[in-house]
């Protein structure tokens, strides 16, 4: 069992202009010593997730379960979740300058969160205590910088600030929700490289979200993208980056500028993402998506595993071929078959070129997974299909996964 | 910092020096014939002229500003026409009563507004917000006499008959003083207190929204502290700094509550001057209550940087 389960996680807010669903049916797992990436767009209902696993979203209405060493946290009551905030599970925001209380001087913010765990600790042993954190997170001088305000810290330096906090009780999980996006590339690198070596150090269990899959590139064991509140594409970290099978992980890797090639220019994805009170019928991702066939328009699809890959735990929620992974010109021709193929209803092969006529074998990756489904059904079917995504079986190679 | 309080002291007797300066204008541009109030309605052209001679009201207006000028700047706001007392003397024997006043109403509205204020932010949308909402509504829309003329029907009147005493009007302040000055604290504070809920109710729902309070709660303290510590604490500066000023403020502006009550203060005071044509005396409580305000201000901007370590003073 993993340190930490969610499954089928649900989230959702009632507001005047209607009903959000920001998170429709989301599962991932994350161990000790390990990292999992979540990667998507504003509003792809990332930091909703880890924040309601908190109990950080007041108002919403929750659904599912998230095992944390075997208790869930969903269901746990308020005093047991202020156990867990801080000292088993600690947060990292993005702005650090508005997640630290502007009001209070940096090293008793720390101390306060000591002290609210531990009120027997005498207050020099947790004064000093606050001091030791804010030196191992490499703030120079920590004694005197401890008694400034967060407004007279660098922002790289209020973010190891609140690295310092995060980690001041020894967590088992950490959840760092755009730690680096508010920060200049140097210090980014500087922040990340500090987060790798303290997670290291620590044997922390380590939610990583983010927008940019630069950031996670040489950090996260597993990668979960998200959109429009659910699972687009779960996998190990180098599958995922080399052989992407959903359009959108694809559209995010092509979007994300890479200091060493420099051959490829960046492709933006064209569109915004979701209303999450309209949410698009079929599969969510179809108005943005350039390969979008008929049945993406009316059926939703599921997380299935894809096939050649020696992932086992390679999944992704498109109804293009399970086959068609990865950037390269093969993956390409077998999607714009499957597209010629999939759009005879809506427009003739005007949008899709390039493709061979013949269309047997796009016809037999498509028709593999299940047709149109009730909502509640295909749920319980993804959560049934999607298998135990922590479980690093080291020695699994091929496809056994695959039906 | 002591450099700010001197600049900023500089500062306010520019402004005292304006602000008597347009009063003086003001009040000679349409002045209320004092000689014919003096004289009553059957005096003489020669005992009014008489009487503006004496009062020096003969003299250029320009010789008048400089003799005025001159006492002032030996902090002598001259005497009274109507009675010859120093107006010095006659706003420090009011003085204290309108301190009261407003400093009891002040701590019963800042008190009361902040408490139902935070209540109804950490229950939002509950049926006690609605209530406090419906209440606020009231507060800001019922104008102070009215207020003090219900207080006073209420309690003065029908209690007072069924003998229960509430109220006891009348100038010395020492006696029954809780019994003189409630009700018009209540009347004094009623809209303020109304005024401060909504201040204190939208400074907190918007503090308990930012990053810092998520911080604070994803620390694991416990609710009460995460609101009050951190919440409260940050919605409390624009609060304290409107109640500085409103403080200041309302020192020149309670002559309703004191006439309703009966209360010998400085509103009395300056109704009567105004009605008189006293302008020594009008003047003098316009400096005082421009005293009050600038002080105020300057108070709640050294308060700020105490408040918020992000304020330096320069």
């Amino acid at each position: 069992m993993s340190l930490l389960e969610v499954t089928d996680l649900r989230v959702s807010f009632s507001t005047p202009d209607g009903v959000v669903r920001a998170v429709r049916g989301v599962s991932f797992a994350v161990d000790r010593g390990r990292t999992l990436g979540i990667v998507g767009e504003s509003g792809s209902g990332k930091s909703v997730s880890t924040q309601t696993l908190m109990g950080l979203t007041p108002g919403a209405k929750v659904s599912g379960q998230a095992l944390f060493e075997g208790a869930d946290l969903l269901t746990a009551g308020e005093r047991r979740m202020r156990q867990i905030r801080g000292a088993e599970i600690a947060m990292i925001f993005q702005d650090p300058l508005s997640s630290l209380h502007p009001l209070y001087k940096v090293g008793r913010q720390i101390e306060e969160m000591i002290r609210a765990h531990e009120p027997d600790t005498g207050r020099d042993a947790v004064r000093k205590r606050a001091v030791e954190m804010l030196g191992t997170v490499g703030i120079p001088q920590p004694a005197q910088r401890a008694e400034e305000y967060p407004h007279q810290f660098s922002g790289g330096m209020r973010q190891r600030a609140m690295i310092a906090m995060a980690l001041a009780l020894n967590p088992k999980l950490i959840i760092a929700d755009e730690p680096t996006t508010a920060l200049d590339a140097t210090v980014q690198a500087q922040i990340l490289d500090l987060m790798r070596r303290l997670q290291r150090e620590f044997d922390t269990a380590l939610i990583m979200i983010t927008h940019d899959l630069g950031v996670i590139a040489d950090m996260a064991d597993d990668v979960l993208v998200m959109y429009g509140g659910k699972a687009a594409e779960k996998a190990r970290r180098r599958p995922l980056y080399y052989r992407p099978h959903h359009p959108y992980t694809k559209g995010l890797l092509q979007s994300t500028p890479s200091a060493a090639a420099g051959a490829d220019r960046l492709r933006p994805i064209p569109g915004q993402p979701p209303s999450l009170i309209n949410i698009p019928t079929g599969c969510v991702f179809h108005p943005r998506c350039e390969y979008v066939m008929d049945r993406c328009v009316t059926d939703e699809p599921v997380l299935d595993p894809v096939t050649g890959d020696d992932d086992p735990t390679h999944v992704s929620a498109c109804w293009l071929p399970l086959e068609a992974l990865g950037l390269g010109e093969d993956a390409e021709r077998l999607r714009q078959r499957a597209v010629e193929e999939g759009r005879v209803r809506a427009r003739p092969a005007a949008a899709a070129n390039g493709g061979a006529p013949e269309s047997s074998g796009a016809v037999d990756a498509i028709a593999e997974p299940p047709g149109p489904d009730a909502d509640a059904g295909t749920d319980a079917d993804t959560a049934g299909r999607d298998g135990p995504p922590g479980e690093d079986g080291g020695g699994t190679r091929g496809d056994g996964g695959t039906a | 910092m002591i450099r700010f309080v001197i600049r900023r002291l500089l500062y306010a007797v520019i402004v005292l020096w304006l602000v008597s300066t347009l009063v003086f204008v003001f009040l000679h541009v349409s002045p209320v014939p004092v000689e014919r109030v003096i004289g009553g309605p059957r005096a003489t052209t020669d005992t009014l002229n008489q009487i503006r001679r004496n009062l020096g009201l003969d003299q250029p207006v320009i010789v008048q500003y400089g003799q005025f000028l001159g006492r002032l700047l030996h902090a002598n706001l001259g005497e009274s026409y109507i009675n010859g007392e120093p107006v010095t003397t006659l706003i420090g024997d009011r003085l204290p009563t309108t301190l009261w006043l407003v400093f009891g109403a002040g701590i019963l509205w800042f008190v009361g507004g902040v408490v139902t204020g935070v209540l109804s932010a950490t229950r939002a949308r509950s049926l006690w917000d609605r209530v406090v909402t419906v209440f606020v509504l009231v507060g800001l829309s019922t104008p102070p006499f009215v207020m003090a003329l219900v207080l006073l029907y209420l309690f003065a009147t029908k209690l007072s008959e069924a003998g229960v005493y509430f109220f006891e009007a009348g100038p010395p302040l020492q006696m029954h003083f809780w019994r003189r000055m409630i009700l018009p604290w209540i009347a004094l504070a009623f809209l303020m207190v109304a005024a401060y809920t909504r201040l204190t109710r939208g400074a907190m729902l918007d503090v308990l929204g930012e990053d810092y309070v998520r911080t604070a709660r994803a620390k694991g303290l416990s609710r009460r502290r995460v609101v009050y510590k951190h919440g409260l604490r940050a919605a409390l500066t624009p609060v304290v700094t409107q109640f500085g000023i409103d403080l200041g403020a309302l020192i020149g502006s309670t002559i309703v509550t004191e006439k309703v009550f009966g209360l010998q203060g400085v509103g009395q005071l300056v109704y009567q001057s105004i009605a008189l044509g006293d302008t020594p005396v009008i003047i003098g409580v316009t400096l005082m209550v421009t005293f009050f305000v600038i002080m105020a201000n300057l108070l709640v901007d050294i308060g700020y940087s105490f408040l918020d370590p992000r304020v330096r003073l320069s």
